[in-house]
């Protein structure tokens, strides 16, 4: 494969330097992508496309065909991580995690935080993510966000920069899974040179985490979809066939005397723990929004009366509010009196008048974000964007600046990914998997997304991004 | 096991069944069609006729044009018994209860739902000879089932999809048999006649049961036919044997230990059974074959409808009402 021209560019690029020095990290692997011929590459990425397809491994696409399914392109170049890097970002999202869980407890219960004016109250309680009848509850084994998916970036000068926490119920775990049995397979001399940690035994960690929620010796476990028209159904069944428990929907259930049963060919079955992939506000029509379909009348009955664990907890959406994102170091700081690890983007409110005025006239350099969207919608890529688009932002902001915050563009590190014309660097991202179960736990892997399209900045899935496998080295 | 998802493995066991079968169907009269002599108009007509879809075809379609025959049985997606329509539902089962199916099997429902839309973009449906599609359709739903044969555990979603299965086969093997009496013979050429023996050969090779009809009964001959097909105690694809199976998988399911009936699947198809194991092919010649056909399509379709009511049916938790997902 012509490697020669392959350069950083402008960016900061994962495998090789501005200077054009290899890494040492990428050393062996670019050894063998320069052996190895563009025509063996183009046949190994076809058939990993082949084996996707087989597997079924699709997403459904929002705002798009009902039921159109696709498939997350695999990349088959995969971003390598040094061990040394990773010890960081495994350290830094250790500690963020234990700071926002107990900042959720914190903010549900003695509001300690709130009181002390580190948070602005009306930022948490008028939120319409802070859950009234989660108000005085904790949790089984106070423990709200099991399941975190961060997203970080890397920019220009090498660092990570926490970009997002996602602690309600974050996607893509089982990509990160089934691409690494597709890569494996893709490179099997490399891949045991190398020294790759493995992310395979992830479902046993999840199972036992869940399990650990219940009191019972054997609790019965499943995983609660919306259904086979949801966006990731691929996963929820993957996880629940790795788990080797009940996919279940939510006409599946039914509550008596506040304890949860799955209606089975032998009568009712009483369940304990649920992995609900099903948003907060969608679980049960009887507490949340009337009008779902997808939930459980009187579920939150029964978890308040503890007889059913949900993962995570309802309520943990108010803490990964991209407005609250602004405060997660003095979070830290607050809860941990630690500094905080990995930095986060500074980020302006709009609902602050001095922050809103620089986003005013400084619109054209900035990316403006929803607060509360997600999947790259809502959102506005400063130097990307036309005069006409930045005016209707800025009066989107004015109409609304509560609902917006904005950051620097960040420039994302880039990974050499096959294309058309030969290798090309293109924009990635990273999302680690953290679960916390008896402690905390960093999953040595991540979902790299990567913008295909050359120069793109979105990553997104749903708009047109593609994956990796991640290996973080021994 | 949770009832909506017994449901679906239950279906999924149907639509696999029920595409092999049109798979065969197709095939067959293929053959049969290539035998037959040249002044004699190709018979597509009791195809569709025997499958139950003539009225929906007959608002379609005028005439009956192999291509457009095929294109009916194989391609349409607007008859919901197609093989593209059969398949798409077996893998959207499948999807559903995917956490149940092994890797394998699902990988190859998958692929086999794949199969389908390229045969669609290439329009096998205009080939000169479309017989290897089909017959690789075929091929990838019998893989299905060896790869089930051999690894999945015998516990009660097995006995869901074999009691799906056996059902489905019960029905199409009649309707295969059906066909013979929508086949419509010159004037001249009566039963008992060399055209008469053809179509028997080729409804027996439809079901793979030529060789073995043969060893057992040597000539052919309509009464032993149909005493085959519908009465055989040992040939798999027999109706008897498959309400036989049938029965077994509901006392499976339901821990029965072989004494009388324990709900009102496993009471409907005791009766058909013990009426098939005692009956005399004399009897059903007698009472006209068509009509007894007819009536077994019945009471197999009450079975359906008895093992829906026992064991799919929820209560929904949100008006408090039953309810079910409803297929055919």
């Amino acid at each position: 494969m012509k490697t020669d021209g392959y350069n950083a560019g402008e960016h900061y690029d994962e495998m090789i330097s501005a200077e054009g020095e290899i890494r040492e990290h990428y050393a062996e692997f670019y050894n063998h992508l320069k052996k190895t011929s563009s025509r063996k590459m183009n046949h190994l990425q076809h058939s990993a496309n082949q084996t996707q397809r087989s597997m079924g491994m699709t997403f459904n696409v929002y705002h798009d065909n009902q039921g159109m399914e696709k498939i997350l392109h695999l990349d088959i170049i995969p971003r390598i991580i040094p061990n040394s890097e990773w010890q960081k970002l495994e350290a830094g999202l250790k500690q963020r995690t234990h700071a926002l869980n107990l900042f959720l407890q914190d903010i549900y219960n003695e509001r300690k935080i709130l009181k002390d004016g580190i948070v602005p109250s009306e930022l948490i309680l008028k939120s319409k993510d802070y859950l009234e009848p989660c108000i005085g509850l904790t949790p089984p084994k106070g423990i709200w966000c099991h399941i975190t998916g961060t997203d970080l970036v890397k920019a220009k000068d090498g660092e990570y920069y926490i970009l997002e926490d996602n602690l309600r119920c974050p996607s893509g775990v089982s990509y990160m899974l089934e691409s690494r049995e597709i890569i494996k397979r893709v490179y099997p001399d490399i891949f045991n040179q190398k020294g790759v940690m493995p992310v395979s035994n992830y479902p046993t960690k999840l199972l036992r985490m869940l399990q650990n929620l219940s009191d019972k010796p054997k609790p019965v476990v499943g995983v609660l979809t919306p259904g086979i028209y949801n966006s990731a159904y691929y996963e929820h069944s993957y996880l629940a066939l790795q788990m080797g428990v009940e996919l279940v929907n939510g006409v599946d259930l039914i509550v008596e005397n506040k304890r949860v049963y799955m209606q089975t060919t032998k009568g009712l079955q009483q369940i304990d723990v649920l992995y609900r992939r099903i948003d907060d506000t969608f679980l049960d029509p009887e507490t949340f929004n009337p009008e779902s379909m997808l939930g459980v009348p009187g579920l939150f009955e029964a978890y308040k009366a503890g007889n059913i664990a949900l993962a995570n907890a309802p309520g943990t959406g108010v803490a990964d509010d991209k407005a609250v994102y602004a405060y997660v170091p003095k979070i830290i700081k607050y809860y941990l009196d630690e500094e905080p690890i990995l930095n986060n983007v500074p980020t302006y409110l709009c609902r602050e008048e001095k922050d809103r005025q620089y986003v005013l006239d400084n619109i054209e350099e900035l990316v403006v974000k929803e607060t509360n969207a997600a999947g790259g919608y809502g959102m506005l890529i400063g130097p990307k964007a036309d005069a006409e688009e930045h005016a209707k932002f800025r009066e989107l902001i004015k109409n609304n600046p509560t609902n917006y915050i904005a950051q620097p563009t960040l420039s994302l590190s880039t990974v050499p990914t096959l294309t058309d014309e030969g290798i090309g660097g293109r924009h990635v991202d990273l999302r680690p998997y953290i679960l916390y179960g008896e402690e905390i736990e960093v999953i040595p892997g991540a979902l790299t997304r990567v913008a295909l399209k050359k120069g793109s900045l979105v990553v997104n899935s749903s708009q047109g991004g593609g994956s990796k496998d991640t290996w973080v080295l021994y | 096991m949770l009832s909506r998802v017994a449901n679906s493995i239950y279906w999924l066991g149907r639509y696999l069944e029920r595409a092999e079968n049109y798979a065969r169907f197709i095939d067959v009269n293929f053959n049969l069609m290539q035998d037959l002599p040249v002044d004699l108009k190709e018979q597509w007509h009791p195809l569709i006729a025997a499958t139950g879809d003539l009225a929906l075809y007959e608002k379609k379609c005028t005439g009956y044009e192999r291509n457009q025959v095929l294109f009916f049985l194989g391609f349409d997606a607007e008859n919901p018994n197609s093989m593209l329509s059969t398949i798409k539902n077996a893998r959207e089962n499948a999807r559903i209860i995917r956490e149940n199916l092994n890797k394998e099997t699902w990988e190859k429902a998958n692929e086999l739902y794949y199969m389908m839309q390229e045969g669609l973009e290439k329009k096998v449906w205009k080939k000169e000879d479309p017989r290897p599609f089909f017959e690789k359709v075929k091929n990838q739903i019998l893989l299905i089932y060896g790869i089930a044969d051999s690894s999945v555990a015998r516990i009660e979603g097995w006995y869901f999809r074999q009691l799906g299965q056996y059902l489905e086969r019960a029905d199409k093997t009649s309707r295969i048999l059906d066909v013979k009496y929508h086949i419509l013979l010159p004037a001249d050429q009566q039963v008992g006649t060399p055209l008469d023996f053809l179509h028997w050969m080729a409804l027996l090779k439809s079901v793979t049961a030529f060789n073995t009809y043969r060893r057992l009964y040597g000539n052919i001959e309509s009464a032993n036919v149909v005493e085959f097909l519908v009465l055989n105690k040992y040939f798999p694809r027999s109706i008897y044997y498959c309400i036989k199976e049938a029965e077994k998988c509901l006392h499976n399911i339901s821990g029965n230990l072989g004494g009388g009936y324990m709900n009102s699947s496993e009471k409907a198809i005791g009766e058909l059974r013990s009426k098939l194991e005692f009956a005399e092919v004399g009897e059903i010649i007698g009472f006209g074959l068509h009509e007894y056909l007819d009536s077994l399509q019945l009471k197999i379709n009450a079975i359906s409808n008895n093992v829906d009511s026992n064991f799919f049916t929820i209560r929904d938790n949100q008006n408090h009402q039953n309810q079910t997902q409803s297929q055919s």
